[in-house]
């Protein structure tokens, strides 16, 4: 497959450069449908959302009212913040028009006037790339009032994080964007119904975004076709860990896990085993290395595998990795991350990192193992937002898929 | 530690960046964070007292913006060296030996995780997850990220930054 989201064409990302490649047509092109039509489009590439949950992104768009008396809203997840995950910055570095065009196409088609990108606050340097490509665009008249004469107008600012996992959650995000604590917010209402300051917004993260040019320029049934059946079109996988070549790649979705760590990204470094891979960041349930064959990167694929595709950020663990070490800095992070909000995630998340530490300094019993698990299965669907869950899952899988690795670390009782 | 040397405000340059930001949105309250980062900025730290004079631009109540600042890790609440090194420790980074760089700073600094150099010229924190897990180990100091790293690149940076 031809790269569609990040060509490599040299400066794209400078806008004359993205023009002569046959940049912003989709926009004009959109402009000249119907609203709606530009939706119904995006139904039919059968788009589903990169930013995690796999929703498809052309039913999200319907559920915005098409009149409300209040002002509708675009918010853009470039929070990033899932560990193993590296993508849109990507896109922010090498193209960042295909974003904005993408973005344009988005408020055209549900009828919105401003559009917040949210990146977060460690991302500085991409600020700074994207905030000139926005500066550029403007310059351009592909944001801002009557775009390309078409009487629709639209505003985009760039609102930068500050550095809360939390606020990769929608509705942290518009909570931190409304300048207060990124507290998730109980749902429902729903951000189509009651979003940012109350009103009707949608939340699309920047690959999705990113990939509404491509369909508007292929065609939805072109687009439809690319990849896996049910989970179309191309997908930025990002590689880390122990692989000779990690980075990110763009590929069809429906690539088989093995496939992209033997040749996209070179192969596990020193040729050795591979023991666990996490799917799709750290959220995601970690898999044996021995029960890849056949998996693919797609959303039906990973479900079936008894994990799921999340942002596609694969992180691939050779033979001599130590789980339990691993799992617990996840859960370090996850309890650093809790917004404290709910208390089966403020306080689970903080007894699972301890009882896993006491893995790590082989002082843990088999009684351990069973409290982290119940601990694990308390958090899990009890709390307002899905970092809870994120919390729990590589904690359950890894309990059930190597259960060996933690015998390690038990210290049996010198009367046994 | 010794007291902020500037006055307790913002530059005109900001306060005038900060009206323009207010017409972005409904509310003048979305604008905490970027002041905030204005405040850091250019006072290295964001003080109660730096919290206190923010609210009163953004005509929010003070305890407002101290749960902002101190629920957002990037703001610091104390005094911090010139150079701020973030080192990501999180799994990607992990693998990839980004423990061996925090030794190798601490010992080349002398100082622990979450010290400040006795001369103020840097602070050593961990960082989670920076996005950079391609190019890991990485650390971020100030606004740059620096990628691929061995103890030799750490060398080399320290170096340029004393």
């Amino acid at each position: 497959m031809e790269p569609l989201l990040l060509p490599p064409i040299p400066d794209l990302h400078r806008i004359d450069v993205y023009e002569a490649h046959g940049g912003y047509a989709a926009l004009k092109s959109a402009l000249g449908k119907p609203p709606a039509a530009v939706t119904d489009e995006v139904k039919r590439s059968n788009l589903r959302g990169r930013g995690g949950a796999c929703f498809p992104t052309g039913l999200k768009w319907t559920f915005m009212p098409k009149d409300s008396a209040k002002p509708k809203y675009l918010c853009i997840n470039g929070d990033e913040s899932e560990p193993g995950t590296f993508k849109d910055r990507q896109i922010f570095e090498f193209n960042p028009h295909l974003l904005l065009e993408g973005a344009m196409i988005a408020c055209y088609a549900m009828g919105i006037t401003t559009a917040y990108l949210y990146i977060r606050g460690e991302y500085k340097p991409w600020i700074d790339m994207m905030q000139k490509a926005v500066d550029d665009a403007y310059a351009h008249g592909y944001i801002g009032k009557n775009i390309l004469g078409s009487g629709f107008g639209t505003d985009l600012y760039i609102h930068r994080g500050a550095g809360a996992y939390i606020c990769g959650e929608e509705s942290s995000l518009m909570n931190s964007l409304e300048g207060l604590r990124g507290y998730p917010r109980v749902k429902p209402p729903f951000p189509a119904q009651n979003g940012l300051w109350g009103c009707p917004t949608t939340i699309n993260n920047v690959e999705t975004i990113a990939n509404v040019p491509v369909i508007l320029r292929i065609g939805a049934e072109a687009y439809a076709k690319i990849g896996a059946e049910k989970h179309p079109g191309p997908i930025l996988v990002g590689v880390s860990g122990h692989v000779n070549k990690p980075g990110v790649f763009e590929m069809p979705t429906g690539v088989p896990l093995l496939d992209i760590i033997n040749n996209y990204a070179g192969g596990v470094t020193g040729n050795k085993r591979i023991k666990a891979v996490i799917p799709g960041g750290s959220s995601t349930m970690v898999l044996r290395g021995e029960a890849l064959d056949g998996v693919c990167m797609d959303a039906e694929s990973l479900k079936t595998a008894g994990s799921s595709v999340g942002t596609a950020g694969l992180i691939v663990m050779d033979e001599d990795t130590d789980l339990v070490r691993v799992l617990a800095r996840i859960a370090h992070f996850y309890h650093h991350e809790s917004c404290g909000q709910c208390t089966p995630c403020r306080e689970g998340t903080g007894w699972m990192e301890k009882i896993l530490n006491r893995f790590c300094r082989n002082e843990a019993t088999q009684a351990d193992l069973e409290l982290l698990l119940d601990v694990a299965n308390n958090i899990e669907g009890n709390t307002i937002c899905a970092l809870g869950d994120a919390a729990a899952w590589p904690v359950q899988s890894m309990i059930k898929r190597f259960p060996e690795e933690f015998a390690k670390h038990i210290q049996e009782p010198a009367t046994a | 530690m010794s007291a902020p040397q500037h006055p307790a405000r913002l530059s005109e340059a900001s306060l005038r960046r900060i009206e323009e930001l207010k017409k972005r949105y409904p509310h003048p309250q979305s604008v905490v964070l970027e002041a905030l980062w204005m405040w850091q900025g250019e006072h290295g730290w964001i003080s109660e007292e730096g919290m206190r004079y923010i609210a009163g631009i953004l005509e929010i109540p003070e305890n407002h913006v101290y749960g902002v600042v101190s629920f957002y890790t990037m703001f610091n609440r104390k005094p911090v060296g010139r150079h701020k090194i973030e080192v990501c420790t999180n799994v990607s980074c992990m693998l990839r030996n980004s423990e061996r760089i925090l030794r190798h700073i601490e010992e080349r600094l002398q100082i622990k995780v979450g010290e400040t150099t006795p001369d103020q010229r840097f602070t050593l924190v961990e960082a989670e997850c920076l996005g950079s897990c391609g190019t890991a180990p990485v650390m971020q100091i100030g606004d740059r990220y620096y990628e691929n790293l061995d103890t030799e690149g750490v060398d080399k940076v320290l170096k340029e930054l004393r």
